[in-house]
């Protein structure tokens, strides 16, 4: 029972953290098409933007100004990078973010070198928020947690209670009748494209400190956001929310059980976890190509 | 008249540039990862290594030659490896330093022996840091293989010798990496303590991916539900810090007993959550060598911050092994060298350092450390600290800490 709970919660937890990764990719990728390898990077840009500004003006405000300065960074990368790539189809796409992805690693060596940086938990976040049988839980997940919530909440406000939100599910599926209509649909990708950048460094402003600030942390999240996407659905906020949770959770309990398969007697259930993800994301790409929640095929 | 004059001041130029051609070069490819999830771990030994090779050369280099180190890459990877090593070959470089990944260590090995046995007058000598495979050193020894650390029957002998008298110890959790090392350490654990401490119970044998897990909240929830109140880890670099992250965060209560607490990344991990809980076994203990060494100590912090703990002595002492084996074989061909490095003593910071002539592992003296605050007799703080350090608690002398080998070394 305390193993279960636990692993429940911790479960959670990762999976609340996936999706804060992973919503970014929702955005770009669901809505728009673009398979942005270079995600997790601005993931990485996110954490190591919010320690140069927590370290001289606050963690709070690094909340604020990181996100936006990745953001506007991924518009202006939108604007003058994807757009042309887009003219040639996906795999200049694809190819254009997959080399990105190595040009932002090395940006970082070069700025911050490849020792991790110290960037550590806000002192008021810091320490256990309540206990579960002998596990403290941090406050600073609780916070994650939250801010994963919001984010989701937020999201599916924006994209189904404001104007903006529905010309941008519009432009999705119709994107000439929207330019017919008089909506500037470049203008809107590019905001799009910022804002999915502006989530993922805002989960790194978060996660960074929470785990490791280094130059490998975006090759370690890299392909598991990929999975949340497919799994959860092309186009659809709460199936890369569902998936996020079920892969966290899976994960986790995974992590828990130290059943040895029959027949591999060397391998624990324990062991296979991280694979599990992958596994679970080719057998929807066989029997459900549109994923959980999908509105239409990967 | 202005050609002619320009023509002699370059001609002057290249008379002037001609003696630096006099400094020829021993190079030491350095096959680490220097960048990824690991990379920090590399740098440090990188780090560790151009440090003690500048020393060197501020001294008039060896044999009237200048060192150089030549950093590479490997990215945690044995196939990268494996192509870095052909390409230091073919650039003529005779000596490679590695440490990180006894996977990559194993590769190397194998490489290197088919190399040398089909090109014997290219020869090139493996000078290991600090990958602690045993069989390194027993049944897959090398002639061409020298290893600086201790491998994990030194370690583990020591840890539980001193565990031995640990009462409080009843039940030991082992949470390792999974691949060589890992492997290595759970499987001499377990023999260990069945044999030292036959009450202790092993209530959890874990091994987890290798430089990949970003979150050991699950694993430390299997710990805590396991009653386990010691846990001993031969995890290093991210894994390590990240594993002690999760302890503190989730307070687990347990003692650990790891390989590499003090190496960076992990004492500011630790923090307060780590004090008089997390112990290291190790040939490095900052606040217990002698004057000699501390004067390398003092140096190495002034040049790199007083927090910089120079804990990677096993590469600063192949150096020096390496420069007074080819000053007393007075060459520098990796053949001779070799010879010369077997059975080859050293005054160390903590005393006498021996190489094995045997199976090519040194053999120097150990020390089980406590993480605890700075200050009073504990002048030299912990990597990445300022109030934390480490407490020397036991002592192994060399001659104890030597474990017999099975190593039926073939020679050129």
């Amino acid at each position: 029972m305390e193993l279960f709970l636990t692993s429940l919660l911790n479960g959670v937890t990762y999976g609340l953290l996936l999706f804060m990764l992973s919503s970014g990719l929702t955005l770009i990728f669901s809505m728009m098409g673009v398979l942005n390898f270079a995600h997790a990077s601005f993931y990485m840009l996110g954490a190591y933007f919010g320690y140069v500004i927590s370290t001289h003006v606050g963690f709070v405000p690094a909340l604020l100004i990181a996100p936006l300065v990745v953001g506007a960074i991924g518009a202006l990368i939108e604007r003058y990078g994807v757009r042309r790539a887009h003219a040639s189809g996906h795999v200049a796409e694809l190819l254009f973010t997959f080399g990105l992805a190595f040009l932002i690693e090395e940006v970082v060596h070069l700025v911050w070198g490849k020792s991790p940086v110290p960037y550590k938990v806000p002192a008021a976040l810091d320490g256990p928020l309540f206990t579960v049988f002998a596990a403290t839980f941090p406050t600073y997940k609780a916070f994650m947690m939250a801010v994963s919530v919001g984010m989701l909440i937020a999201l599916y406000a924006v994209l189904t209670r404001t104007r903006v939100g529905l010309v941008i599910q519009a432009a999705l599926s119709r994107p000439d009748m929207v330019e017919a209509l008089g909506h500037d649909v470049p203008k809107l990708f590019m905001l799009v494209f910022g804002g999915g950048v502006a989530l993922a460094a805002l989960a790194g402003v978060i996660g960074g400190n929470a785990f490791v600030t280094e130059p490998g942390m975006a090759a370690a999240v890299g392909t598991i956001v990929f999975v949340v996407v497919v799994v959860g659905g092309l186009g659809s906020l709460m199936g890369a929310f569902v998936a996020s949770l079920a892969i966290g959770i899976l994960q986790t309990f995974a992590i828990a059980i130290d059943w040895k398969v029959p027949g591999f007697e060397r391998l624990t259930v324990s062991q296979t976890a991280p694979v599990l993800p992958y596994l679970i994301m080719v057998l929807i790409l066989i029997a459900r190509p549109r994923g959980l929640m999908g509105t239409r095929e990967t | 008249m202005a050609t002619r004059k320009i023509l002699g001041a370059a001609l002057a130029a290249f008379a002037f540039a001609a003696p630096a051609c006099a400094w020829a070069q021993v190079r030491i490819a350095y096959i680490d990862p220097l960048s990824g999830a690991m990379g920090a771990t590399g740098e440090h030994g990188l780090r560790e290594l151009e440090f003690a090779i500048e020393a060197i050369n501020a001294k008039g280099g060896v044999l009237g030659q200048k060192m150089a180190v030549v950093p590479m890459d490997n990215k945690l990877s044995s196939q990268e490896s494996l192509n870095l090593l052909k390409s230091a070959i073919d650039q003529g470089i005779r000596y490679v330093s590695q440490g990180n990944g006894s996977a990559v260590a194993g590769a190397l090995i194998d490489a290197i022996n088919k190399h040398n046995e089909r090109n014997p007058d290219q020869a090139v000598v493996y000078l290991n840091y600090a990958a602690v495979d045993p069989d390194f050193t027993n049944d897959k020894c090398s002639f061409w293989h020298f290893r600086f650390d201790a491998n994990t029957d030194m370690k583990m002998a020591a840890l539980t010798d001193y565990l031995k008298d640990q009462k409080k110890v009843s039940k030991v959790y082992l949470l390792n990496q999974d691949y060589s090392h890992g492997h290595q350490v759970s499987k001499v654990a377990k023999a260990m303590l069945a044999e030292k401490r036959p009450d202790v119970k092993v209530v959890g044998d874990e091994l987890h991916p290798l430089a990949r897990v970003k979150d050991f909240a699950p694993y430390i929830a299997k710990i805590q539900a396991s009653g386990a109140d010691t846990v001993i880890t031969g995890n290093w670099g991210t894994d390590l810090s990240l594993l002690v992250k999760a302890a503190k965060d989730a307070n687990l209560k347990a003692d650990f007993y790891t390989y590499y607490g003090g190496t960076v990344g992990v004492p500011p991990a630790m923090g307060d959550a780590g004090i008089d809980r997390v112990k290291v076994v190790s040939y490095w203990s900052s606040n217990s060598m002698n004057a000699a060494g501390q004067v390398v100590q003092d140096a190495y912090r002034k040049k790199y911050g007083a927090d910089q703990d120079p804990y990677s002595q096993s590469i600063r002492i192949s150096a020096e092994f390496l420069v007074r084996a080819m000053e007393k074989a007075k060459t520098t061909n990796p053949v001779a060298v070799a010879k010369a490095m077997e059975g080859m003593k050293v005054d160390g910071p903590f005393g006498e350092i021996t190489m094995r002539a045997e199976d090519h592992q040194l053999i120097q003296p150990m020390f089980i450390a406590t993480f605890v605050k700075a200050g009073g007799p504990l002048k030299y703080s912990a990597d990445g600290t300022k109030e934390y350090a480490f407490r020397a608690d036991a002592r192994v002398e060399a001659a104890a800490a030597a474990r017999p080998t099975t190593c039926k070394m073939k020679r050129p």
